[in-house]
C-alpha cells in the first residue's frame, strides 16, 4: 500500500499512483453519472433575472429562438411517444414503432409535422443542419400545430399520471402527483410580438400561468 | 518533473555497481494528481450549474382585449419600445381633447438604471412594500404561519384601496410593447415589477392613441 519513504536521505516522499487511480476514478464517476443532455437544435440565449425558483421536472418547454422560431420538447419519452401518436392520428401520418422511439429520445423540434417523419429518420449530422434551416413550428390560425402539440402533450400526461396512479394504487403505494407546467424559453433579442403569439397559442388552450425560463442574475444587492 | 532514471533507480546512481541494464522508471504522479482533481472540479462544477431558473408569470385571460375599458385605482402604464427604450405614464389614457376634459397624457422616459425603472416602482409601491415586510417580520417572529402569509401578502398586493380613508390602491401595472420591443425587455420589466411586490400586472396591446405619441416620442 502506500510506504513512506523515509530516511534515506533527503525529504520523505509519498508514491502518488494510487491517488491518481482514485482521482480518474471519480472523475469517470461523474461523467457518467451526469445525465448527457441532448444537443438542442436551437440555441437560445435566455435573458436574466432575480427570480431563482427552479424549472420543475414535469412540463412542456416552447422554444422561440431570435429569428422566431417556435420549437416544442416536452420532458417525458413516454409522453413524448404517446403525443407523436396522437398527432400522427390528427395529421392522417403513420410513425413506425422504430421513428416513435427515436423521438422519444430527442430534445426540442421544430419542424413542419410534414417533414417530421423525414427529420426522425436523418442521421444526427444532417439533422444539425436541417435545424438550422428548420421553420419552427407553424402557430398561425389556419394551422395550429403548436397548439396541437400542446394539446396532445397535455391529454398524453394526464393519461399516463392516471396509469401510474392506478398502478401505485393497486401495488399500495403512494403516488405523488406533480402537474404538467408550461414554460416559454425565448431568447432575449425575440421580438416580444412573436412571444406574444405563442402566448396567444396557450391563453388559447385555457392556459393561462405559466413559466418563463430565465438565467440566475449577478447583480450587486439593489437596496 | 517526470524523470527517467536508467541503470538503478533514483538515488541508487551512487552505487555504480556493474548490473544487468534494468531501466526502471520513476515518474513523478503529482502533476497529474493535480490535473485530475481539475478534470473532477470541472465536472462536479457543470453538472450542477446547468439548471435554468423561472420566473412564473400568470398572465390574464384577455390578452388581446384591449378595448375593455379598465378601471384602474392606482396603475402605470410602462411602454417598452426599440433599444431598450422605456416610456410609463400614471392611470388611465386620456388623449388630447378628451371629453373628460382631462389633460392629454403624456410620456415620460425612464431607463433600466437602479434610478429610473427600479425606483419609480419602489415609490410608488411604498406602501405595499411596507406592509409585506410588516408580515414578514410577524412571520419570521413566528405570530403569523406561512400560509397565513402568503395569503395576507397577496391581499395586500390587490389591495383595493379606501380613498375616504386615505388608503391608496395597491399599485398595477399595465406592460406595452410596440412591435420593435425585445422579449429582454418584457422579462426585465417583470423582474423589476416583483421585486417590487406587485402582485396585478398585465401585458395588454397597445392602443392606436398610445402609438401616436410614442412615435412623436421616439422622434
Amino acid at each position: 500500500m502506500a510506504e513512506v519513504n523515509t530516511g534515506k536521505g533527503g525529504a520523505p516522499t509519498l508514491d502518488m499512483t494510487p491517488m491518481v487511480d482514485l482521482a480518474f476514478l471519480l472523475v469517470t464517476f461523474f461523467m457518467l453519472t451526469a445525465t448527457s443532455r441532448v444537443t438542442e437544435p436551437v440555441v437560445v440565449d435566455t435573458p436574466s433575472s432575480n427570480q431563482d425558483k427552479l424549472l420543475p421536472e414535469n412540463v412542456i418547454v416552447v422554444s422561440v429562438d431570435a429569428r422566431g422560431r417556435s420549437f416544442f420538447t416536452v420532458n417525458n419519452p413516454e409522453v413524448r411517444k404517446n403525443t407523436l401518436d396522437r398527432m400522427g392520428k390528427q395529421y392522417n401520418i403513420t410513425f413506425t414503432e422504430e421513428e416513435k422511439k427515436k423521438f422519444g429520445g430527442m430534445s426540442s423540434i421544430g419542424v413542419d409535422i410534414k417533414q417530421l417523419k423525414q427529420y426522425i429518420n436523418m442521421s444526427d449530422a444532417d439533422r444539425v443542419a436541417a435545424d438550422r434551416k428548420a421553420g419552427g413550428i407553424p402557430l398561425d390560425s389556419v394551422d395550429n400545430q403548436l397548439g396541437n402539440w400542446i394539446q396532445f402533450a397535455r391529454i398524453a400526461e394526464r393519461t399516463q399520471a392516471k396509469e401510474q396512479k392506478e398502478r401505485a394504487e393497486r401495488l399500495g403505494r403512494e403516488f405523488k402527483d406533480k402537474p404538467l407546467r408550461f414554460a416559454i424559453k425565448a431568447d432575449s433579442k425575440t421580438n416580444f410580438l412573436q412571444v406574444k403569439d405563442v402566448i396567444k397559442v396557450f391563453t388559447k388552450k385555457e392556459i393561462f400561468i405559466f413559466n418563463l425560463i430565465t438565467n440566475l442574475e449577478q447583480t450587486a444587492k439593489k437596496e | 518533473m517526470a524523470e527517467v532514471n536508467t541503470g538503478g533507480g533514483g538515488g541508487g546512481g551512487k552505487h555504480a555497481k556493474k548490473r544487468a541494464k534494468k531501466s526502471s522508471t520513476r515518474i513523478d504522479m503529482t502533476p497529474m494528481v493535480d490535473l485530475a482533481f481539475l478534470l473532477l472540479t470541472f465536472f462536479v462544477l457543470t453538472s450542477t450549474f446547468s439548471k435554468p431558473k423561472v420566473m412564473e408569470i400568470p398572465f390574464p385571460k384577455d390578452v388581446d382585449d384591449h378595448t375593455k375599458d379598465t378601471k384602474v385605482n392606482n396603475a402605470v402604464t410602462f411602454i417598452l419600445t426599440k433599444d431598450d427604450g422605456v416610456y410609463y405614464y400614471n392611470g388611465q389614457f386620456y388623449p388630447p381633447d378628451n371629453k373628460d376634459g382631462k389633460p392629454a397624457t403624456t410620456l415620460t422616459k425612464t431607463n433600466w438604471g437602479p434610478e429610473g425603472v427600479h425606483k419609480l416602482l419602489l415609490d410608488r409601491n411604498k406602501r405595499t412594500i411596507d406592509a409585506i415586510k410588516k408580515l414578514e417580520e410577524r412571520r419570521l417572529n413566528k405570530e403569523i404561519s406561512d400560509t397565513t402569509y402568503q395569503r395576507l401578502a397577496i391581499a395586500e398586493q390587490g389591495r383595493r384601496g379606501d380613498p375616504s380613508k386615505g388608503v391608496e390602491a395597491a399599485l398595477t401595472v399595465l406592460i406595452k410593447t410596440d412591435d420593435k420591443a425585445v422579449y429582454k425587455n418584457v422579462v426585465d420589466l417583470i423582474d423589476e415589477i416583483k421585486v417590487a411586490n406587485i402582485g396585478i400586472y398585465a401585458v395588454v396591446d397597445m392602443m392606436p392613441k398610445e402609438l401616436e405619441l410614442l412615435n412623436a416620442a421616439n422622434k
